[in-house]
């Protein structure tokens, strides 16, 4: 009873639940447990293959677990009827590691797509809030007009997030956000995050292997391994663990790089 | 907790207070865009207005611009409208659409007389480009041909048993069923046609020429155009769309030698097999109907197709395949490769390949035709 209003009161976004996973006989996630509090921007860490992206995709509804449950906004994703389902949907946004952006579309087409299946705007208000978003992510009012396949890496990662951002929802997740930039470009992708994060009050869940991420943008840090959260905790906590993989990680050349 | 936006209007004095109150955020926007724009009105009235968003209890991207929106068209000449009672929260949110400039997106897209003939006139352009852009590529396949023959262990064998596997092994079941269709529907009309003149016999004769000479490799070679030669396209698209050819081409690699030579080989070995087979199933489709349907049984019919056809009719038939075949495969791989970065690019080259291969392989049909007239074959 004490636990159950300990957590009403921590509220958290996401509550996920004995999680299994399975592809085959490989089991990936294996009674995972996870909970991420509303506002906080959370750093998902673990080695290649550890199945990180596969339980952000299991969490949005793209990967079917064997077992567990889900709750997103306090509601239970597997409970849900199509109706409650939808208006989860409409309150998170998705950063594809490739962006995802539609490639027959422009700029302004891809971020206004949610905006045109889900509100009924005039075009007018549409076209400004495009304007207002691009501006958000730091991208110039003429990219607006080009194609997905005129763009380079960042600023296909910047419209991506634009247009994640598009229905102004509450929750977003980043998977790799800075994966493919350079080191100049990811830091500013790094203070974009935060500053969104504050100005909206999003709250973040951001699949990452970038140490500077973790370091700058993050509040708080989960490490995924043999299929289960092996810690949770600030970036301070990471480095006083024992755990093997972390004291690599967090102790190894690159670490030090970033901390000194 | 809160409820549905509302804009108060409350005269203080000299000015006018717009209090803005309930949800200001995305799911509200269509009833939120009609208050802005019926508080716009406003304008050009010589009170001092400021807009008040102190009992706001939420606000997101399409709230606060359109606050914005609203302190900008009641801004004007002297007047200036000001936003009051921001909360620290959102303080930070209205300061980033305050930097917005919001730019009238031009749609250049109007259809105009000029505009018209300028597209008929790229497109007759366009065709001048597609010939040059098959007999470019012939040339590239031709010097491959020659390169490989040089140095024969440059020939990827491996790779060209593989598009063998799928595109004359896999079409076999489907070929041979049209076909034989096919032939079964010639024999039918035919009977059906010629007994009145008491001529059944001679659709032995119809059949065996056409089905040979004409109908069995036309019809194998559409097939072929609409399923390998998309699949060609499609292949060499999407390698094109993830920089995969770029990629072989900095490894040294020609991809015209890679990718186009196996593929190109495979369908010219592999349609004469299909036409010979599509023709026997064709034959046999028409026999069957002509026994059970005609009542010319099987040996009758033999007899008839040995006197009405001779060789020639066959190698008049089996001669157009490989060219067929090289002109779909030619087509196919000139779509792929001219592929751009866009799903929709893919889409268009794939349907352009199959558009262009049937045309193609029914002009050669043509050309043979006259060809072979005037050898007297």
């Amino acid at each position: 009873m004490a636990q159950e209003i300990q957590n009403a009161i921590q509220d958290p976004i996401i509550r996920v639940r004995d999680i299994t996973v399975q592809f085959g006989a490989t089991r990936v996630l294996d009674g995972l447990n996870l909970d991420v509090k509303r506002g906080e921007i959370l750093g998902f860490v673990g080695p290649s293959g550890a199945g990180k992206s596969v339980l952000t995709r299991t969490i949005i509804g793209l990967v079917p677990k064997v077992a567990g449950s889900i709750e997103v906004f306090g509601v239970d994703l597997d409970a849900s009827n199509t109706a409650q389902r939808r208006n989860v949907e409409r309150r998170w946004g998705v950063l594809f590691q490739q962006g995802a952006l539609f490639s027959s579309l422009t700029v302004r087409q891809n971020i206004q797509f949610p905006m045109r299946e889900y509100l009924r705007v005039s075009q007018r208000l549409m076209d400004e809030i495009t304007m207002a978003k691009l501006a958000m992510v730091g991208l110039k009012p003429e990219v607006a007009e080009r194609f997905p396949s005129e763009l380079s890496g960042g600023m296909i990662k910047r419209v991506a997030l634009a247009r994640a951002l598009s229905l102004d929802p509450d929750l977003v997740f980043l998977d790799e956000p800075t994966s493919g930039l350079d080191p100049i470009g990811a830091g500013d992708f790094d203070d974009l995050v935060r500053t969104l994060q504050r100005t909206l009050g999003l709250t973040v869940f951001m699949v990452t292997h970038d140490l500077d991420s973790l370091y700058t943008a993050c509040d708080r840090i989960a490490v995924l391994g043999n299929g289960k959260i092996i810690a949770a905790g600030s970036i301070a906590d990471m480095q006083a663990s024992q755990h093997p993989w972390l004291r690599q990680y967090f102790h190894g050349k690159r670490a030090r790089a970033v901390v000194t | 907790m809160s409820g549905d936006p509302k804009l108060e209007r409350i005269a203080k004095g000299n000015a006018l207070a717009l209090c803005a109150t309930g949800t200001w955020t995305a799911s509200f926007a269509p009833v939120l865009e009609r208050i802005v724009a019926d508080a716009e009105k406003l304008a050009g009235s010589p009170q001092s207005i400021f807009i008040d968003v102190s009992e706001v209890a939420k606000l997101d991207t399409f709230g606060a611009w359109l606050i914005e929106r609203l302190r900008r068209s009641l801004t004007q000449g002297a007047v200036e409208a000001q936003i009051a009672g921001l909360s620290a929260n959102y303080s930070s949110l209205v300061d980033e659409v305050r930097r917005v400039r919001a730019t009238p997106v031009v749609d250049s897209s109007t259809i105009t007389i000029t505009g018209m003939l300028e597209q008929i006139g790229r497109a007759v352009a366009g065709i001048a480009g597609t010939v040059a852009g098959l007999v470019d590529m012939l040339g590239a396949v031709l010097a491959a041909v020659a390169r490989t023959l040089i140095h024969p262990r440059s020939f990827r064998l491996t790779s060209t048993v593989h598009h063998l596997e799928q595109v004359c092994w896999r079409a076999v079941p489907i070929v041979v069923l049209i076909t034989f269709l096919i032939g079964c529907i010639i024999a039918q009309q035919g009977i059906f046609h010629f007994r009145r003149f008491g001529a059944d016999i001679f659709v032995v004769d119809m059949l065996g020429v056409l089905v040979l000479r004409e109908i069995g490799v036309l019809l194998v070679a559409i097939m072929v155009a609409g399923r390998s030669g998309s699949a060609y396209t499609a292949e060499l698209g999407s390698m094109k769309m993830r920089e995969e050819i770029d990629a072989l081409r900095t490894m040294g690699f020609d991809p015209i030698e890679v990718l186009v030579l196996p593929r190109m080989l495979a369908l010219v070995l592999a349609l004469p097999i299909l036409a010979f087979l599509g023709a026997m199933a064709a034959l046999y489709g028409g026999g069957l109907v002509a026994w059970l349907y005609g009542g010319v049984d099987p040996e009758a019919f033999l007899l008839r197709l040995r006197d009405a056809i001779s060789i020639d009719h066959f190698i008049v038939g089996i001669v157009k395949a490989p060219v067929m075949a090289a002109v779909i495969g030619i087509v196919a791989c000139v779509e792929g490769l001219a592929v751009q970065g866009s799903a929709e690019s893919l889409g268009q080259h794939t349907t352009a390949s199959v558009v262009k291969g049937i045309f193609f392989v029914i002009v050669m049909d043509g050309v043979f035709a006259i060809f072979f007239a005037s050898i007297g074959m």
